[in-house]
């Protein structure tokens, strides 16, 4: 008898521990109030649209010339160009240093910030498109071991949170799944738009750990893998979250 | 110019309520806040938005250092008759904004 309530236990926890089932995976807007819901669903209120704005007068001076459509495109990012994993900003940049000369822009910068959330726009409503391939399949599988890592001081995990007990409250704020549906977004926590980066630096910064630097690799696998992880789901940049 | 963004319907019924949205950007930093150095940021906020219609002030509010970046503010008004209604934004450091839409009454 003890021996099957053993085998129930730890047949309970191995449920637990797995990563969402598809059909279970809900965006972090569906974690959130309804005023906020009603911000990210107006574009002529949301707080994000001058970001936007700057966006599309950059996009057009600069860059359209070459790119003419650009729907779809961020829906397939973090990807692997050259032999080498870049996300959206990255390649943002990588065009600015190679084809037009031009000093790359700053990571989390206002103009680096606008143009990826004018680019990603562009793709609002369109599924994530990201495919385990052999050329990926090392760095998500590397994004996958850093999500599942214990670290910091607090010695957590972010599968731990977002992986285990989604749904459930931390202080008083609902723990969403995790996806990265929405970015770059606006967050009132920031009271301006900022990367996917920005908020995995938050969460490390939280359990007490030494955030990687910006554009870092494994920031970006960790990227890859949450964007893998959100596969289908529908994008919504730029999304408002609290 | 800092850029600003209204919502005002182009066409309403006379005596129609009609609602108004409008949107800054601005930082509104709230002069509270200390640098990692311990030194007080100074205050930089927008401090009042006005809306005339044909001349007429119909809204004016007075905001202060509690508000978020970026105010929204929606509000109502009748439609009276065609014309304009002017916006107009200021704040400290010398801060102004201003925008006008049109608007056809019949």
């Amino acid at each position: 008898m003890k021996f099957v309530l053993l085998l129930a236990a730890a047949a309970s926890a191995l449920v637990q521990a797995g990563e969402i089932p598809l059909a279970e995976r809900r965006s972090g807007y569906e974690f959130m109030s309804r005023d906020t819901r009603a911000m990210q669903d107006d574009d002529t209120t949301s707080p994000a649209l001058f970001s936007l704005m700057e966006g599309e007068a950059l996009f057009k001076s600069n860059c359209q010339t070459c790119h003419a459509d650009i729907k779809g495109v961020a829906a397939r990012y973090p990807a692997v160009k050259q032999g080498k994993l870049v996300n959206l900003e990255q390649q943002i940049n990588t065009c600015r240093t190679e084809r037009q000369k031009a000093a790359p822009l700053a990571y989390e910068s206002r103009e680096l910030l606008a143009l990826t959330t004018y680019v990603a726009r562009q793709s609002r409503g369109l599924p994530i498109d990201i495919k385990l391939e052999d050329a990926n399949r090392k760095y998500i599988d590397a994004g996958r071991a850093t999500f599942n890592r214990r670290q910091g001081q607090l010695n957590l995990a972010c599968a731990q949170c977002h992986d285990d007990n989604w749904g459930k409250q931390l202080a008083g704020t609902p723990i969403p799944q995790a996806h990265p549906t929405g970015y770059p977004l606006y967050r009132l926590e920031w009271q301006s738009v900022g990367s996917l980066q920005r908020r995995l630096r938050n969460c490390m910064i939280g359990v007490r750990s030494e955030p990687y630097a910006y554009g870092s690799q494994e920031f970006v696998e960790l990227e890859l893998y949450l964007m893998w992880r959100a596969r289908g789901m529908k994008l919504e940049t730029p999304a408002v979250r609290p | 110019m800092a850029p600003v963004v209204v919502t005002v319907p182009t066409q309403a019924k006379r005596g129609e309520v009609i609602e108004i949205k409008t949107l800054a950007a601005h930082v509104m930093e709230n002069g509270f806040r200390r640098t990692q150095m311990g030194e007080l940021i100074a205050r930089d906020i927008i401090t009042q938005v006005v809306c005339t219609y044909n001349g007429v002030e119909v809204f004016r509010a007075e905001l202060h250092p509690a508000m978020a970046a970026n105010p929204f503010v929606a509000f109502t008004t009748v439609a009276t008759e065609s014309g304009t209604l002017e916006f107009k934004w200021t704040g400290d450091n010398g801060y102004s904004a201003s925008h006008s839409a049109a608007i056809t009454v019949t």
